[in-house]
């Protein structure tokens, strides 16, 4: 490689090496205690992100591949880096308060969650597997740390361990599925792996135990049955926003190397896996909807719903095509608002040493705090899937692409399902404007949260009155990793 | 215009619900009634004004999708038309009632503002139910189908300090949503086979789906029944038609203004409208409809039965709107929708006026339901004892019969249980007629126990009973005069003779001698002279004034079979078909009069001798009971089975106490999923990845 | 698929030698070693004087942490040793990723200084 290849190479992968930038910067001055720091750091991240972001924008002008192929700019991994960069930077906006009422305030969470970001970032553009593999590391690490933050308390402490010790189980797993591949095709680049793989038969056995773990090691991340069981134990002890962030960044890099792998590059593998996965999106969804019913923890009824949805964008990527890969998108992008809307709304109850999450703190909202039981109600509501949110189109297309691609009964499912979902969150709704309390919450909304509010609020009302436009959006992007 | 009369109620909503603090209570609320108003005076233009010719008025780009393309769009035809008077009508006559009857509510302490809100939700409402009826295509009704449901929910629990309140709104909410899945499945397989969700490319493909076998579940259906069917289920749900009905008499814990508007005269009817707007694919459906007559049969008699024992004033008029809601669908089962129209158009005048003056008691007694409470107010409270007989007098069909001169519900009533006969439906005309019988034993009963009679309970609130305030009364009024006067008015337009029926609906008709040609009718039409001759009978035989529908589905309102009969059959049904409902009606009449009036103690003795069927009754045939057993327990312990850490003591208890040391090692984890420990978690991986490899190895790779 | 599992033929063979002599030896200690043990035999030897307490202890968490760091500048001294032989033949392209690579592990390095991670106390 000479130069001017290398040149073009590291423009090309300019958006991550301004975060990792930042995030050294970040890293530095954290080292430096000033007053005002937190506020510092966290702007200096905004930044970072938005000047990646432009800069994301501008290489999508014209889609390209660098490091010998390893690394690609297209439609698809712009759009879901948009995701990861609103998903962040709305993190950051509710982090700050949460910090602050846990006492937990330090300078390497900021560095923790850009270097996640990256991570995430290199896992979205990656088209080699060893390259997925090291974003999905760097992204992995860096969030184990950001579950056992808050070092004093013990449950987030055990989450860590926890989730440390599964994730490196899982990895593994992945790994030797990747190790699989590339011993039967010879390559880890994803274009010449799915040439290579069009002379083996399907049948093979070896082909089958590669696919095997890999799907196994992706499921993982999306949390699926029955690799689900880590997800509520550990949004339930991570920090609020470090859950809203897992929940929402992390699944989208995950779905993200799911799409690129199953649908895109490796597509020849779907006789395999077809059927297996079709019966892990149904019991994810079933675990999921009827789990969360009995919950009374947020935190922890919003992991079996983030459980559910991700078997709702299973059932997007059954749904295959273009259809099915924008319906995921677009499921992403509705999912990322509100459920970082809900979270904001967390953030905003949180007393401190992890009070402020039962359910029934939720009660006499409506009275306290109108304005953000209002919001409250609606990302509730999107989360449902009732019109006319967001959430709803977000399920609304994967059903019409999974209808579409002749699936008729797994819909029928996923409509029974989710109206037994839409339980849960009615129950937080009729606590918030049906019960009285005595001692509602009473809280100050700071500037970053009114944001972050303002954003998500103004995404899910949005997406719900021009869905349209957004599937459009979508589309174009999943049409453009299709190629 | 239809936009405004479209968006008014909703502008309405939104300042009255979040504008009330800075124009202040009064105004916000007469913000929202004047545009209830509007939107009503719009809607009687619309409809006085209506040529017969379908209009599409697009709105906004909507929702783009593959093939999936639709527009927010309004379809202005008859059916459009008669829904948007009877809601607004009856809308804005509860906004103005709502003043009075919310005034001071004991439920809300001193100076809790709590009247915009009730407002704002009133108007919602409205809105809702106005985007569903005026769609033109099936999600935009969904969305309006969801939105009623959602202010319905709102409204129901209204009074959210009361415990019974928020569990009938939740009721309310997820029976519903058993019937909006169906309705929703219903929707999805009709984009599946005509890959269109407008309401003309349904339409036009109705014939084709009546020829298409559909795999569903685990057999062959016919695409056009499976689809009518499912549907059906969603207007089951709303319109609360049996096995889905429990939520409406508990819907009752609304406020009575509520319950005049959303479970009286709109929201309950959406069912109906359903069924008559979706005629162009229930007419290839035979099964399907039979199916409708039956459910619809079945539960006039039903909810009459249990309406016979109430005690409490508003659940009384609930089972009663359950009732004729029943007669609605036998209507439209045997293929009258022009008679549940009428009937949905006549009920909706004397059913909310019944419920408002019901409201109107209940405001005069201090908030007091319990019938065996009242007595002699006939007295006390003249204007609401005369507009609620007038409210009887039109419900339990009172007429001359062989003529077509009566109160609204004898011509609806008539006219649905001649079709029933006519339509070939023995087991829908007998049900039908007995109901008739009870409907107007329960209606008089209530008007005996209410209004004659001794006063009976506490003597203070009976010394206080006073009339309501004006802006209650002038609905009540209003009201009166539609229920009076609307049968008449209209009878020709609904039930007249096919021309008649015809150009009311802007359906092409052929003259019967001329088959299967489209002939402009215009001048022969007699819109003005509701069916001037009785002899329709000899009128076929002879085939001078006789035409048949020959529309294509899809064409003006509603749509008629090349061999749907039904009207002119009806019309000459023998006359003691024509005359068993009155009979009917008499003999319930009777019966009260003897039970209530003259041998007051009789009721308590038959009660005493008959307990088994008394309770039987009273407990509305025990379904909420069985429902409890058979849904709502087993949905919470699958919840519980999959999360145990909450109830980690039951099961653990039982597994330590039943099975330490018996029970497999496997099926204890099984049994405790979610533990905590890190080794069942990664236990339960590995369980999964050996699974996956044998399932990916044996079964994907054989291909 | 036979082809490729051939290839993987001499890992196989690598086991099965590495397990049978494993067992071979353990066999042959089992068969031919003289067993005739005394309390002062099976005791634990500590240098020629007696233990002072059981062998798990807990350690100091202090050690992890250096030998941790340890690592990460033993890696890269491997990474650095080819790169400085092979010098005069390396591009700019190699050049400036071992600069990038070194400006990386340098942040780390102020970082754990300054955090007080380089100190016992």
């Amino acid at each position: 490689m000479d130069l001017t290849q290398i040149t073009s190479s590291v423009l090309a992968s300019g958006p991550e090496i301004i975060i990792i930038l930042g995030a050294c910067v970040a890293l530095m001055l954290s080292l430096v205690p000033r007053p005002g720091q937190g506020a510092l750091l966290a702007g200096l991240s905004l930044v970072m992100i938005a000047l990646a972001a432009a800069m994301s924008l501008t290489l999508a002008q014209n889609p390209q591949t660098a490091y010998g192929g390893m690394f690609v700019n297209d439609g698809f991994s712009t759009f879901f880096k948009m995701l990861l960069y609103l998903g962040t930077a709305l993190t950051i906006l509710i982090s700050d308060r949460y910090l602050g009422t846990e006492d937990a305030a330090k300078g390497e969470y900021y560095v923790l969650l850009l270097f996640a970001l990256s991570g995430a970032m290199i896992m979205v553009s990656g088209k080699d597997l060893l390259i997925i593999y090291v974003g999905l590391e760097l992204q992995a690490l860096s969030i184990y740390v950001l579950v056992g933050f808050l070092t004093t308390n013990t449950r987030s402490n055990e989450a860590a361990l926890k989730y440390v010790i599964l994730g490196a189980f899982s990895s593994g797993l992945l790994l030797f599925g990747l190790s699989l591949l590339y011993g039967l095709t010879g390559t880890t680049q994803l274009e010449a792996m799915g040439e290579a793989l069009d002379s083996v038969e399907t049948s093979s056995p070896l082909l089958a135990l590669a696919t095997v773990f890999l799907i196994v090691g992706l499921l993982f991340k999306v949390g699926a049955v029955p690799f689900h069981m880590w997800v509520p134990d550990i949004y339930e002890g991570a920090p609020s926003p470090v859950t809203g962030f897992m929940s929402t960044v992390g699944k989208v890099a995950a779905v993200a190397v799911i799409l690129r792998l199953l649908i895109q590059d490796l597509a020849m593998l779907d006789p395999i896996w077809r059927g297996s996965v079709e019966a892990v999106a149904v019991l994810t969804l079933a675990a999921g909807s009827f789990a969360a019913l009995v919950q009374t923890n947020i935190k922890r009824m919003l992991a079996y719903s983030s459980i559910a949805h991700g078997g709702f964008l299973l059932l997007g990527l059954l749904a295959g095509g273009s259809e099915g890969l924008a319906s995921v998108m677009l499921y992403l992008l509705i999912f990322t608002v509100t459920n970082l809307g809900l979270f904001a709304v967390i953030v905003l109850l949180n007393r401190g040493a992890g009070q402020g999450e039962n359910i029934q703190d939720f009660s006499g909202l409506a009275k306290s705090q109108p304005g953000v039981a209002l919001m409250a109600l609606v990302f509730l509501l999107s989360l449902a899937g009732i019109p006319p949110t967001g959430g709803f189109f977000a399920k609304f297309y994967v059903l019409v692409a999974l209808v579409d691609a002749g699936f008729v009964l797994l819909a029928v499912f996923a409509v029974l399902l989710s109206a037994i979902a839409a339980w849960f969150y009615l129950r937080v709704i009729m606590l918030m404007y049906m019960e009285q309390n005595d001692q509602p919450a009473v809280f100050q909304v700071s500037p970053a949260i009114g944001w972050a509010l303002i954003v998500t609020f103004t995404g899910t009302v949005l997406t719900g009155v021009l869905p349209a436009w957004f599937l459009g959006v979508s589309k174009a992007a999943a049409t453009a990793g299709l190629g | 215009m239809e936009t405004i009369l479209l968006f008014a109620p909703l502008v309405g909503a939104i300042l009255c619900g979040f504008g009330y603090k800075y124009i202040g209570e009064k105004a916000a609320m007469w913000t929202a009634t004047g545009m209830l108003f509007l939107s009503a005076f719009l809607s009687w233009i619309s409809f006085v004004t209506f040529d017969g010719v379908t209009q599409h008025i697009e709105v906004l780009r909507w929702i783009e999708s593959g093939s999936l393309s639709t527009s927010w769009g309004i379809r202005l035809d008859r059916l459009t038309t008669i829904m948007l008077i009877v809601i607004t009508t009856v809308s804005s006559l509860v906004h103005l009632y709502s003043f009075g009857y919310m005034d001071k509510d004991p439920q809300w302490k001193e100076g809790e503002s709590y009247k915009p809100r009730f407002f704002a939700y009133l108007s919602f409402f409205t809105f809702a139910m106005l985007m569903l009826v005026t769609s033109d295509n099936l999600v935009q009704m969904f969305f309006g189908w969801e939105g009623v449901g959602v202010a319905s929910y709102l409204l129901i629990g209204f009074y959210y300090r009361k415990p019974t309140a928020n569990a009938a709104a939740i009721k309310a909410f997820v029976v519903n949503r058993v019937g909006d899945f169906g309705f929703a499945l219903g929707i999805f397989g009709l984009f599946f086979l005509t890959d269109s969700i407008n309401f003309n490319d349904v339409f036009a493909a109705a014939p084709k789906l009546a020829e298409t076998q559909l795999t569903f579940l685990w057999t062959e259906w016919n695409a056009a029944n499976l689809l009518a069917f499912l549907l059906f289920v969603g207007a089951m749900g709303k319109s609360a038609q049996l096995f889905l009905h429990t939520w409406l008499p508990d819907a009752m814990e609304g406020p009575t203004p509520v319950s005049a508007l959303i479970h009286a005269a709109t929201m309950v009817t959406a069912g109906v409208f359903l069924v008559c707007r979706m005629s162009p694919l229930m007419e290839f459906a035979p099964e399907a409809m039979a199916f409708v007559t039956v459910v619809g049969a079945s539960t006039a008699f039903f909810a009459a039965t249990v309406g016979l024992v109430q005690t409490d004033i508003k659940r009384v008029i609930a089972y009663s709107t359950c009732s004729q809601l029943g007669y609605m669908f036998v209507a439209a089962g045997v293929g009258m929708y022009s008679a549940a129209m009428f009937h949905l158009l006549t009920h909706a005048f004397f059913k909310a006026l019944l419920f408002l003056g019901a409201g109107s008691v209940i405001n005069a007694m201090h908030h007091e339901q319990e019938m065996t409470e009242y007595g002699g107010l006939r007295k006390k409270i003249p204007f609401t004892y005369w507009s609620m007989m007038i409210g009887t007098l039109a419900i339990t069909g009172v007429g001359i019969p062989l003529t077509h001169i009566g109160f609204a519900g004898f011509l609806s009533k008539d006219a649905i249980i001649e079709s029933a006969y006519a339509g070939g439906s023995g087991y829908g005309f007998w049900l039908l007629v007995v109901a008739a019988a009870m409907t107007s034993f329960y209606s008089w009963r209530l008007m005996f126990l209410t209004f004659f009679g001794k006063a009976r309970g506490d003597k203070h609130t009976h010394d206080h009973a006073h009339e309501s305030p004006i802006t209650m009364l002038i609905p009540l009024g209003v009201l009166s005069v539609g229920a009076v006067l609307a049968g008449m008015l209209w009878y020709g337009s609904f039930f007249g003779h096919a021309d008649q029926v015809g150009k009311f609906y802007g359906i092409p008709v052929a003259e019967a001698s001329a088959h299967g040609e489209t002939s402009d009718h215009g001048e022969d039409a007699g819109h003005g002279e509701p069916a001037a001759d009785d002899g329709h009978g000899e009128a076929t035989a002879e085939g001078e004034h006789h035409y048949v529908f020959a529309g294509k589905p899809g064409e003006g309102g509603l749509y008629f079979g090349k061999d749907n009969t039904v009207l002119d059959d009806a019309h000459a049904a023998p006359v003691w078909v024509k005359v068993s409902p009155f009979i009917a009606m008499l003999g319930g009449l009777l019966m009260a009069i003897w039970f209530y009036i003259i041998n007051p103690s009789l009721p308590g003795r038959l009660a005493t001798a008959q307990k088994p069927l008394y309770l039987f009754f009273k407990n509305k045939w025990y379904f909420d009971e069985l429902y409890n057993v058979i849904f709502v327990k087993p949905a919470l312990a699958i919840g519980r089975f999959l999360w145990k850490r909450g109830d980690g003591g039951t099961i653990d208890g039982f597994l330590n106490g039943v099975a330490m040391g018996v029970v497999p090692f496997f099926t204890r984890l099984a049994g405790r999923a979610q533990t905590g420990f890190i080794f069942t978690y990664a236990f339960w991986m590995v369980l999964g990845i050996a699974a996956l490899v044998t399932w990916m190895s044996i079964g994907g790779g054989a291909h | 698929m036979e082809e490729m599992l051939r290839e993987y033929l001499p890992i196989l063979v690598f086991l099965a030698v590495a397990v049978g002599l494993g067992i071979v030896l353990i066999l042959a200690a089992v068969v031919l070693a003289v067993r005739n043990p005394d309390p002062e035999k099976v005791s634990a030897y500590e240098c020629g004087f007696n233990a002072f307490d059981d062998a798990r202890m807990k350690f100091d968490v202090r050690f992890y942490l250096v030998s941790i760091l340890f690592i990460i500048f033993d890696l890269e001294i491997a990474f650095l040793f080819p790169w400085a032989v092979g010098f005069k033949d390396i591009s700019m392209t190699g050049f400036w990723s071992m600069m990038v690579f070194l400006g990386v592990l340098t942040i780390g390095f102020a970082y754990e200084w300054k955090k007080g991670a380089l100190e016992w106390e």
